[in-house]
């Protein structure tokens, strides 16, 4: 590992000012991704900008009645907070769903969003990767893929996000807060995170020195029933082979609201846009679930290795929905 | 590019470890669990694998378990760490946690052994707080201490991997200093 310099700003603009001034500059967070990637020489930061004395390590209520969730607010903290795990389950779920106790308190959520993808080619600097080093090849295409993508995935790259938090973030409408030397700005969660096209080397649509600031919950969704389901290897401190996240609202035995989104098959959080439309306004019948889902993983394009998501993410979905829009009774 | 005479940058930080306070100047590539291994002498926390998958080197700091591997020590200036060394106060004590152990043969060679242990302190404070797992219901009202039977120790336990799997005798011990 080089040598960096390293400054804990207590401002956001002395800290922006910081990482303009630094060529090779990265913020750092809990550094649970971010020092790992620099043990293994994927990440050479000149120099680190800390983001953990910023003022951004509050949950707060706003009067309209969204939740606001700080960049530096460590996952654990965020699980545990009383208004997120009775308004918005799925993201406590997700949390708790991912990595383990000791990182969970340290990892964040700005850092959360934008950790890196798991794919091994990406972590192994003598193998290629379009990500790594664009215009080296997709080590992964060809080679081992079976915890890789099958939805929305380009010839340049086929990784997947690996956040759980995302995922639960995207269905539930929740947006992410901007703060860059040209201002503020804000997007949901959903539109964050990119798919690989033609650069893969880019995660998501933050700009160059630009800081999350934090995530907003809507008040639309609080309170909604939600659920978070994973599938993974063993059965704890594993990343997602496929997992998704149900925020979902009956009137009247109709689906009145629905927010689905996939993780672990894509380069984002996958919002099922598709599904969401064919359910919507329809009686939950195992006939209406099963169609809106299948609808969506029609898109599905698995490589040769893991054609078995498809399935895994079919009965995932099945299940969550089953259990917050139990079928109609039968007259 | 470092060059050969410039020294890698580096910044003076003051920690307390175990209770007692050390100033030390750190490259600031340093680790913490370099710091309390190479520097410190303290050699409790343990590397296992140096990337946060196994929990080998769990210490706690600030009152919180965390992977020492993954810390960066300059982060650390002002903070209060706690290694296994220090887990029985300042006397040769064991923690009754460390006598659980004992009683419960709860390893075998040892070396996951003071992570299993801050970890499980760490631990025990999170459920007291009220902090969910995932294996908790989710109709658990919020904020209120969880109670810990065994598929809550085994989730929480989770960040820490035992090479010998000593993993029965593990979950035993924490559940006698819970009793
Ligand atoms: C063994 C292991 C298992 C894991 N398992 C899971 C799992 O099952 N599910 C899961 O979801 N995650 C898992 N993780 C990943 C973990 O959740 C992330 O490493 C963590 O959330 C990153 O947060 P951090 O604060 O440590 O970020 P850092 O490592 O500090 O930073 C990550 C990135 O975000 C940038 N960044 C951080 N904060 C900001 C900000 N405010 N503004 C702009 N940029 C910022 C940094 O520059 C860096 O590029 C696992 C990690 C490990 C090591
Ligand atoms: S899948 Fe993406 S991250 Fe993995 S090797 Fe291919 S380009 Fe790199
Ligand atoms: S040595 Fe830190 S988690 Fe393995
Ligand atoms: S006792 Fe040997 S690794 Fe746990």
């Amino acid at each position: 590992m080089n040598g960096f310099g390293y400054l804990r700003p207590t401002t956001l603009q002395e800290a922006a000012e910081a990482y303009a001034a630094h060529p090779g500059a990265r913020y750092l967070a809990g550094g649970t991704n971010l020092v790992d990637l620099m043990k293994l020489g994927v990440e050479r930061p000149a120099f680190l900008v800390d983001v953990g004395a910023l003022p951004l390590d509050g949950i707060e209520e706003l009067p309209n009645g969204s939740l606001r969730a700080g960049a530096t607010v460590r996952n654990s903290d965020l699980a545990a907070d009383p208004r997120v795990r009775d308004r918005y389950p799925a993201l406590s779920q997700a949390l708790l769903a991912g990595a383990s106790g000791q990182l969970r308190n340290a990892a964040t959520t700005g850092g959360n969003l934008l950790q890196r993808t798991r794919c091994p080619y990406f972590q192994a600097l003598d193998k290629p990767c379009n990500k790594r080093d664009p215009g080296s090849g997709c080590g992964a295409l060809e080679g081992v893929h079976r915890d890789h993508a099958v939805l929305g995935w380009s010839e340049r790259c086929v990784a997947t996000h690996p956040s759980d938090m995302a995922v639960a973030l995207a269905a539930l409408d929740a947006e992410v807060e901007l703060y860059g030397t040209d201002g503020t700005r804000s997007m949901p969660v959903a539109d964050f995170h990119r798919l690989p096209g033609e650069h893969p080397e880019r995660d998501t649509e933050i700009r160059p020195g630009e800081i999350v600031t934090g995530v907003l919950l809507p008040a639309a969704t609080a309170g909604m029933p939600s659920a978070y389901r994973k599938a993974r290897d063993r059965a704890s401190y594993a990343f997602a082979l496929a997992s998704v996240a149900v925020v979902l609202r009956l009137a009247d035995g109709a689906i009145e609201h629905v927010g689905l989104a996939f993780g672990g098959l894509a380069h984002k959080p996958w919002r099922a846009r598709r599904a969401e439309e064919a359910l919507r306004g329809a009686a939950p019948t195992p006939a209406a679930l099963e169609r809106a889902v299948d609808l969506e993983l029609a898109a599905a394009r698995p490589l040769e290795e893991n054609a078995y998501k498809v399935p895994l993410a079919r009965n995932l979905a099945l299940d969550v929905l089953g259990r917050l829009a139990p079928a109609p009774a039968v007259a | 590019m470092t060059s050969e005479n410039a020294p890698a940058p580096g910044s003076e930080i003051t920690l307390r470890v175990n209770g007692k306070p050390h100033t030390l100047y750190v490259d600031h590539r340093r680790v913490l669990l370099d710091l309390l291994r190479e520097d410190l002498g303290l050699t409790g926390a343990k590397k296992g694998c140096d990337h946060g998958q196994c929990g080998a080197c769990t210490v706690l700091a600030g009152g919180r378990r965390l992977n020492s591997c993954l810390l960066l020590a300059v982060t650390l200036d002002g903070a209060e760490v706690t290694t296994v060394e220090g887990l029985g106060g300042d006397g040769e004590e064991t923690h009754p946690l460390q006598r659980a152990f004992l009683d419960r043969d709860a390893f075998q060679c040892g070396y996951c052994t003071p992570g299993q242990l801050c970890s499980a302190v760490g631990m025990l404070a999170e459920a007291a707080a009220g902090h969910p797992s995932h294996v908790t219901d989710p109709a658990a009202p919020s904020g209120r201490p969880v109670a810990l039977d065994r598929p809550e120790i085994r989730e929480r336990m989770s960040g820490n991997l035992c090479r010998c799997g000593a993993y029965p005798g593990i979950v035993a011990a924490v559940e006698d200093v819970i009793e």
